[in-house]
């Protein structure tokens, strides 16, 4: 079945992991802009992280017939400075008319410190200046609940923003049910660990719907599987689901979000 | 929204892996108490989470999830580092980055 990976950090994935996937389906993927896991030394390692993710990984991925898209910003890992924030986020809208840029993330809060949410105000700003969709991180474990409402309340406080030009990722069975009754578009990040299992996807996919859910699979540098989609639509099948309701969560949700930037073909 | 999946089909899918999931569980604890430590918050988190598996309501995982919550409601003054713990801290944050 084809399908779209709406969040996967290639720069830490091999070609084999391109090869897989499309084996596997994935017709299109978007990657945000996120920490390296280590703290860059200065704005001139994001010009190359931002060239890295705009130019360079469209052209790996189209060797497999995968459409890249990104997103850019600086991460909230890394906003707790935020001289270094400020001189990133001037970067920024130079690059936003790049053909596969489809908007600012991955945005968001991290330990929901003060400077992350100014960073975070900053970033929505900008979005709402250049008409941008945003791609929302939301903190791990014991920070996730508190970053969740502290971002919503962010954004919705932003005039210039509409919850249907926004997805909230990693959203877990306490936050899933805030983020759609606000309106916002959530985005289910299927781990091996520490974040949300594949089974639990299944199970708020059947308690909360498929309208403006994604599934994807993160695969950073971190433990993660770039093939948690496909082993999805595997589950949804065990599970009893069909080819059309599959495809609707998969495929065409990812796809309707990511259209709405103007950019984003098949 | 009921599972498609007929019930008895459904436990046959999930029963052995949850099995083996809730020994995992005990092994942890009984490995924690081998070691002398019972001292420290997430464990004592963890351990306060199980009568939450006793409740019914169909809403386990989300109030587990809460539980390990910080419902502060405020944001601190400044990022002690960048890991999270798993459960509200009562000590420095000396956790793993997270990724993603
Ligand atoms: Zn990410």
């Amino acid at each position: 079945m084809k399908y779209i990976e709406p969040h996967g950090h290639m720069v830490s994935r091999t070609t084999d992991d391109y090869e897989r996937i499309s084996l596997a389906g994935c017709v299109a993927l978007s990657e945000p802009a996120f920490w390296a896991g280590f703290d860059r030394s200065s704005a001139q390692g994001f010009v190359d992280y931002f060239d890295q993710i705009t130019v360079y990984e469209p052209m790996r991925a189209a060797k497999y017939h995968i459409q890249h898209y990104s997103w850019l910003c600086i991460n909230p890992k890394e906003a707790e400075d935020m001289v270094l924030a400020d001189e990133v986020i001037s970067l920024i809208p130079e690059r936003l008319s790049r053909p596969n840029v489809l908007g600012i993330g991955e945005i968001g809060l991290n330990k929901n410190s003060r400077n992350e949410l100014t960073i975070l105000e900053k970033h929505i700003e900008l979005a709402a200046e250049h008409q941008q969709l945003i791609l929302v991180h939301t903190p791990h474990l014991e920070d996730k609940l508190k970053g969740t409402r502290l971002t919503l309340d962010a954004l919705e406080a932003h005039p210039g923003i509409s919850p249907e030009r926004v997805i909230i990722d990693h959203v877990e069975e306490h936050t899933i049910q805030m983020v759609l009754d606000r309106g916002f578009w959530a985005g289910m990040t299927l781990y091996p660990d520490s974040k949300c299992s594949i089974p639990r996807a299944v199970d708020m996919l059947e308690c909360y719907g498929t309208e403006r859910i994604w599934m994807n699979s993160a695969c950073d540098w971190g433990h993660s599987n770039p093939l948690a989609v496909p082993r999805a639509i595997l589950e949804l099948k065990r599970r009893g689901h069909d080819e059309d309701y599959i495809e609707n969560i998969v495929f065409e949700n990812p796809k309707a979000f990511m259209s709405q930037s103007g950019k984003f073909r098949l | 929204m009921k599972p498609p999946l007929p019930a008895d089909d459904l436990l046959e899918l999930y029963f052995i892996e949850t099995r083996h999931k809730l020994l995992d569980v005990a092994a942890f604890l009984d490995r924690m108490e081998r070691s002398g430590q019972e001292e420290d918050f997430r464990l004592q988190a963890l351990k306060d989470a199980l009568p939450l598996l006793q409740e019914s309501g169909a809403a386990r995982c989300a109030r587990i999830l809460e539980h390990f919550s910080d419902h502060s409601e405020v944001p601190i003054e400044k990022a002690p580092g960048k890991g999270a713990a798993g459960a509200v801290p009562t000590q420095p944050d000396n956790a793993a980055g997270e990724s993603a």
